[in-house]
């Protein structure tokens, strides 16, 4: 059996992949963390209390990791859907009934956004209990809030995607608000001095038309898939590293 | 079936039960740990955290971190397979449902709706729920609390907060979710749905209460006096009162800081303030005007 595992080891393939051994010492634990481009999101050392479950609760991180299941079950259904207003309602029938695992990717996105929801929440709440929006990590909490933002409207765009009765009327709904906006929606105060009319206001807009139609889906599909993912990653990108450089994760100052 | 249950165990609702259930055990743990620190503290021992030393990332921080992610990926796994997400009927322009409602995070801002006109509820609230969170740091000037839980020595901020998270924002989606039924009238969860169900609800204007018509002169005049105290009223009367309890507090706040702090404040206050005029009261307008009304 250790023959073996030597063998395996001791390659040319395996050497070129996994540059050194491990051995439990203090230099190889270091280089376990900045050798490894996941693992080098984080510093070699943290204070115990970044370990610590009862102060995080995780949930920064158990967000992250939601937003990864939701790109990688994302993708996977990319593949089996149309954003047309022929298509897309049968593609969702195809994923119940033809797709392989087709039901259990759907479901593992629908449940997985509802969580993501919740935990990012959970996070904020958690930021704000342990005050760790005081300074020096002022800036990175409004970074988290545009997160939460935006990850309120990565589950709304998705929303319509589905086509089905749910969808096209919580979007409708939704974006009936957008007609109220003052100056710029055609129901909103004040928007008459600007000439504003449901052809032009920010309603129109966002639909691509005044009803809730096909360019509606399709720039729902390109918000969701594309665009607000994009923002997010880069956005994500800053807040962690502005957790290093805002020296970890906040702790008790006078020691 | 049990409408409680029914509604209840609904797919999408379950996410809604979930949340309950975590929101709840995270507030209790939060508060458990801070009052916890504070008798630490007023026994005179280090708060939770401040003797820490580092340790290495590499396995104690990664171990914790798989251990949590295969925790969260079975969790997921077995919801999706136990609960299947729902698929309606196609889109049908032509047929509304009865109540259409808002995703579940919105249906607070959706809940609104029923206090205030669109503008407010779906735009201007909403912006400065976003804008206010963002504000946070810079407003809140007390440097106590930083790395800990703690109540006491942020008693006012964290009761404020707490009072727009878990009432304005969380209570309010709880309601949407579990008590508005057609016509976004309000059903107990163990009742049954009625369609036909017409509740005749008089509402007035404020300016009615002294029998002024609210669509006159007199009454936008009412009106205007009404909001016009309430804002500057709301201003003033804190100022005031710091000034004499304590000064080195407004000088530490600065006017700008003031001004910001309060104006959110009175804001979101009027949303509690709006809910009582227009449940107890019956008034649906403090305040009309050609524009706009409030
Ligand atoms: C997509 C959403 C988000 C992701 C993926 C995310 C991720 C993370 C992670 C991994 C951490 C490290 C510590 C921890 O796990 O608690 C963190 C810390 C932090 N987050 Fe977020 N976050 C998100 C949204 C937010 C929001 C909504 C806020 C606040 C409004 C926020 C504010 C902060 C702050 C201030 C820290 C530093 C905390 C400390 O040093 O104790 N983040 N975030």
């Amino acid at each position: 059996m250790s023959d073996l595992f030597n063998k395996v080891k001791k390659n040319l393939i395996w050497k070129s992949v996994f540059r050194r051994d491990y051995r439990d010492n203090v230099r190889d634990r270091a280089l376990a963390v900045f050798g490894n481009v996941f693992l080098h999101l984080h510093p070699v050392k943290v204070r115990e209390s970044a370990v610590k479950l009862r102060y995080t609760w995780g949930m920064g991180g158990i967000t992250f990791l939601a937003f990864i299941i939701l790109t990688i079950t994302g993708v996977v259904l990319m593949f089996y859907y149309h954003p047309s207003v022929d298509q897309a309602y049968s593609d969702m029938k195809d994923l119940e009934f033809q797709v392989p695992y087709g039901v259990i990717t759907r479901n593992l996105h629908r449940w997985g956004a509802h969580f993501m929801v919740i935990v990012v929440m959970i996070h904020m709440f958690r930021v704000f209990m342990t005050g760790s929006y005081k300074a020096p990590r002022q800036f990175n909490w409004g970074i988290g809030v545009i997160l939460l933002v935006l990850t309120f409207l990565l589950s709304f765009t998705g929303y319509l995607l589905p086509w089905d009765q749910l969808g096209f009327w919580a979007i409708t709904v939704g974006t009936n608000m957008g007609a109220a906006t003052p100056l710029l929606g055609y129901q909103g105060p004040f928007s008459e001095y600007l000439h504003i009319t449901p052809y032009n206001d920010i309603r129109f807009a966002l639909l691509g038309g005044a009803t809730v139609g096909g360019n509606a889906l399709l720039r729902s599909y390109i918000w969701h898939c594309i665009a607000i993912p994009l923002i997010a990653t880069v956005l994500m990108v800053v807040h962690f590293w502005r957790v290093r450089k805002d020296g970890g994760i906040s702790r008790p100052q006078n020691h | 079936m049990n409408p409680f249950i029914e509604i209840i165990t609904q797919p999408d609702n379950i996410a809604i039960v979930i949340m309950i259930l975590m929101v709840s055990f995270f507030m209790v743990w939060a508060f458990q740990q801070a009052f916890q620190n504070d008798k630490l503290k007023a026994s005179g021992y280090a708060v939770d955290g401040e003797n820490d030393q580092d340790v290495d990332t590499y396995k104690p921080l990664v171990r914790i971190e798989l251990l949590i992610s295969l925790a969260v990926m079975l969790f997921l796994t077995i919801w999706s397979i136990v609960v299947d997400a729902p698929l309606e009927e196609i889109a049908n322009p032509t047929l509304t449902p009865n109540p259409a409602k808002a995703p579940w995070y919105f249906l607070g801002l959706q809940e609104l709706l029923v206090y205030f006109d669109p503008w407010l509820a779906g735009v201007v609230l909403p912006s400065l729920i976003v804008v206010g969170l963002i504000a946070i740091p810079y407003i809140d000037t007390n440097p106590k609390g930083n790395g800990y839980y703690t109540f006491s020595e942020r008693k006012y901020s964290i009761i404020i907060f707490s009072f727009g998270f878990f009432i304005l924002w969380l209570l309010l989606i709880v309601i949407g979710v579990f008590d508005r039924g057609p016509g976004w009238l309000w059903y107990w969860p163990w009742q049954e749905w009625d369609a036909h169900r017409v509740v005749f609800e008089p509402t007035r204007d404020l300016s009615n209460l002294v029998g002024v018509e609210s669509r006159s002169l007199a009454g936008f005049i009412i009106g205007a006096i009404v909001v016009g105290v309430y804002m500057v009223g709301g201003m003033v009367w804190p100022y005031k009162y710091w000034q004499k309890k304590n000064p080195e507090l407004l000088q530490q706040l600065g006017m700008i800081r003031y001004v910001t702090i309060v104006f959110l404040f009175i804001t979101m206050m009027s949303i509690p303030i709006k809910m009582i005029l227009r449940l107890v009261f019956l008034i649906k307008y403090v305040w009309i005007t050609p524009w706009f009304n409030v």
